[in-house]
C-alpha cells in the first residue's frame, strides 16, 4: 500500500504531463516537416538512400501525430500513436545497423535520440493514462451575480408584457405549431 | 482634462488633452461621473478595426451630468441633468431614425463617405470608435461633447446609482436586441455564444422573455458561473463539443434561437482548427474578421430557426457555410443596437427592480487605471469581465 502511494506522487501531475504532450506535438510537427521536405538529405545522411521514400512518409505520420496531439481536448492516444510510432522508427534504423552502412556511426546516433525521445513519450502515455483531464479551475465564483431579484427559475417569461416589434418578428410560417398563430399561413391538414 | 486615448495596438494612455466645448447647437457638453470598458473596445486595443488615427479618445459606454448645453438642445436638456448617452449618435429626424433604426442613422456620421465606401451605405456617428463612424471623441474621458444632444441621451431619473443604468448606454439594451432579434417562443430553447458582458444581458433577456431553455457557451469558468445564476445551462467549449452537447439538450434537434456575443475574435484553440486559419489568414491580411461562431450556429441551428448577431464584425469573413442557411431556410438578424429604441423600456424594468444590470460589474477603479484594465480585461486576468471607470 506504502509503494502504492509512493508510486503515486513519484507520478508526474496531468497539468505537467500535459504541458509535456504540447510540447512533444511541437516536436513532432518540425520533425515530420524536417522528414518530409528534407527526406532526400536526411536519407543520405544515414546512408539509407534506399529509404527516401519510406522516410517522408514517415514524417507525414509524425505531422498528423502533432496536429492530432495539439487539437484533441485528451492527448493520450495520440501520444500513444507516438509510441508505437517510435517502435517503426527503431525497426527502421535497426535494419539500416544491419545492413552493410558507410554511415553506421550516424545510425547508432539517430538510434540513441529515437530512442530517448521513445522514453520520454512513454513516460508521457503513461502519465497521461489513467489522469482524466482536469476541468480549469474556478478561481472566482459569480455565481451569486445573478442580477434578478428572484431566483432565475422564477424569473421565466418575467418581461412577457413586452412585444417584439413587427420587424423582429417571426414570420408565422416559421413558428412552432404548438403557439397560437395569425390566419396569413394555411395550416396543412394533419 | 484627463482622457484614455488610443496610440496603436495595445496601447491606450491616459493624457491630458483640451476640454471639448460646444461646436453646434445642438450640443451638450457632459461631465462624466462613470464610463466603462466595452468588449468592443478591445477590438479597437487590438488593432483589428480599421479608420483609428492616433491620439483619438476611446469610450462609448459613459453617463454623467450635463454641463453646458447649445441653443438649439436647451428643450430637450437642461444644465444638471443627469444623462446616460447611447453609443449610437442620432438625429432623430432622418428616414431610418423615424423607424427606429437609430444605429443606421443617416445623418450623424460625419464620415458618411468613408463609411459608404466600405459598408456600400453610411451608418449612424458612434462615439470614440473609429472615423469610419465619425471619429467622435469617446467617453472614456473627464468630459465629452455629445453631438445632436436634443435626442442623443437618456434621461436618468432619482434614485437610481451610476452603476444600474451605465449600461442602458450599450451592453443592456445590445444583449436586450439580440434576444428580441430572437422572438422567443415559450418552447425556444437560446443558445448564446460568449459569456462576456454582452452575452450575460442575453442571457438574462432571453430568460426575461421566456425562453424554455438557455444555454451559454464560453471557456471561462468564472463566466460560466455568472451565466448559470442567470439561468443559464453552460457548455464549456474547451471540455467538450458544442455541437453534440447542444444537440443532446434539444433532443437532436438543435436549438431554435443562436446568438453571436462573440463577434470578429473568437478564441483560437487547437481544438478548432478553423480559428487557426483565420488567424493565419489575418495576419497576413486574407480576411479581416474570425467567424467561427458564425460558423458553428449555421451548422447547429435547427431548420427555420433565427442567427442574431450582436457580435461585432468589420469586414470579411471566410468559408461561411451559406449552404447550410439557404438549405434549413434559416433568418439572420444582425446590426448595431438601436439604443433608444429600447432604453425607455428598460429603465422602467431597472426601475421596477426586473433586473438589475451593475451584477456584470467586476472591477471599479480610476481612469487614469484604464490602461492597465484594457490589458487585464482582455486577458481575462484576474476574473475581469466588466470594467468601469470613475473619471
Amino acid at each position: 500500500m506504502a509503494h502504492h502511494r509512493n508510486r503515486r506522487s513519484a507520478q508526474m501531475s496531468r497539468e505537467s504531463a500535459d504541458a509535456l504532450a504540447r510540447g512533444l506535438g511541437w516536436f513532432s510537427i518540425a520533425l515530420g516537416a524536417v522528414e518530409v521536405f528534407g527526406g532526400k538529405s536526411v536519407a543520405r545522411w544515414l546512408g539509407m538512400e534506399q529509404n527516401e521514400k519510406l522516410l517522408r512518409a514517415y514524417g507525414v505520420r509524425e505531422i498528423m501525430t502533432g496536429v492530432g496531439i495539439l487539437a484533441s481536448r485528451d492527448p493520450t492516444p495520440w501520444i500513444w500513436g507516438r509510441v508505437a510510432g517510435d517502435a517503426l522508427d527503431l525497426a527502421t534504423l535497426g535494419k539500416g545497423l544491419a545492413d552493410p552502412n558507410a554511415e553506421r556511426d550516424r545510425v547508432v546516433m539517430a538510434t540513441g535520440a529515437v530512442a530517448g525521445v521513445t522514453v520520454l513519450d512513454i513516460i508521457c502515455a503513461n502519465a497521461l493514462t489513467g489522469q482524466p483531464p482536469q476541468p480549469r479551475q474556478l478561481r472566482w465564483d459569480y455565481s451569486d451575480r445573478s442580477g434578478l431579484p428572484k431566483p432565475a427559475a422564477q424569473m421565466r417569461g418575467a418581461a412577457s408584457d413586452f412585444q417584439a416589434p413587427r420587424d423582429m418578428r417571426i414570420p408565422d410560417a416559421l413558428r412552432p405549431y404548438t403557439q397560437p398563430q395569425g390566419n396569413e399561413f394555411p395550416r396543412p391538414s394533419m | 482634462m484627463k482622457a484614455l486615448r488610443w496610440h496603436g495596438k495595445g496601447d491606450i494612455r491616459c493624457e491630458t488633452v483640451p476640454d471639448p466645448e460646444i461646436e453646434h447647437p445642438r450640443d451638450a457638453i457632459i461631465k462624466v461621473t462613470s464610463c466603462a470598458i466595452c468588449g468592443s473596445d478591445l477590438h479597437l486595443y487590438n488593432h483589428f478595426m480599421p479608420g483609428m488615427k492616433k491620439g483619438d479618445i476611446v469610450g462609448h459606454e459613459f453617463m454623467g451630468e450635463v454641463v453646458e448645453v447649445g441653443q438649439d438642445a436647451r428643450g430637450a436638456l437642461k444644465v444638471g441633468d443627469r444623462v446616460v448617452v447611447p453609443f449610437t449618435i442620432i438625429c432623430g429626424e432622418c428616414d431610418q431614425c423615424k423607424r427606429g433604426n437609430f444605429s443606421v442613422c443617416e445623418r450623424t456620421n460625419r464620415n458618411a463617405e468613408l463609411a459608404a465606401t466600405a459598408f456600400g451605405h453610411t451608418t449612424a456617428g458612434l462615439f470614440g470608435y473609429t472615423h469610419l463612424t465619425g471619429g467622435y471623441p469617446g467617453g472614456q474621458a473627464e468630459y465629452v461633447r455629445v453631438p445632436y444632444a436634443d435626442k442623443t441621451h437618456i434621461k436618468i431619473p432619482d434614485g437610481l446609482t451610476d452603476e444600474q443604468v451605465l449600461f442602458l448606454g450599450d451592453i443592456f439594451p445590445t444583449g436586450w436586441q439580440a434576444a428580441v432579434q430572437c422572438d422567443i417562443e415559450p418552447t425556444d430553447t437560446v443558445a448564446i455564444w460568449g459569456a462576456g458582458p454582452v452575452g450575460q444581458m442575453a442571457i438574462r433577456s432571453a430568460l426575461l422573455l421566456g425562453a424554455k431553455q438557455v444555454i451559454a457557451i464560453d471557456r471561462l469558468p468564472e463566466r460560466l458561473s455568472m451565466a448559470k445564476a442567470g439561468g443559464a445551462i453552460t457548455i464549456n467549449f474547451e471540455e467538450e463539443s458544442v455541437i453534440e452537447r447542444l444537440n443532446e439538450l434539444t433532443n437532436g434537434k438543435g436549438p431554435e434561437k443562436c446568438i453571436d456575443s462573440v463577434g470578429l475574435e473568437s478564441h483560437v484553440s487547437m481544438s478548432h482548427p478553423d480559428t487557426l486559419l483565420d488567424r493565419a489568414k489575418q495576419t497576413v491580411m486574407l480576411e479581416s474578421d474570425r467567424p467561427h461562431v458564425l460558423r458553428e450556429m449555421m451548422y447547429v441551428c435547427r431548420p427555420a430557426g433565427v442567427l442574431s448577431v450582436p457580435g461585432v464584425y468589420g469586414g470579411l469573413v471566410d468559408k461561411i457555410p451559406f449552404g447550410a442557411v439557404m438549405n434549413k431556410g434559416l433568418t439572420i438578424r444582425t446590426g448595431q443596437t438601436h439604443v433608444n429604441r429600447w432604453t425607455d423600456d428598460l429603465l422602467r424594468r431597472i426601475q421596477e427592480g426586473q433586473i438589475d444590470p451593475s451584477f456584470v460589474i467586476t472591477h471599479t477603479v480610476g481612469l487614469e487605471q484604464g490602461p492597465e484594465m484594457y490589458e487585464t480585461f482582455r486577458d481575462k486576468k484576474d476574473g475581469c469581465i466588466k470594467v468601469v471607470l470613475k473619471p
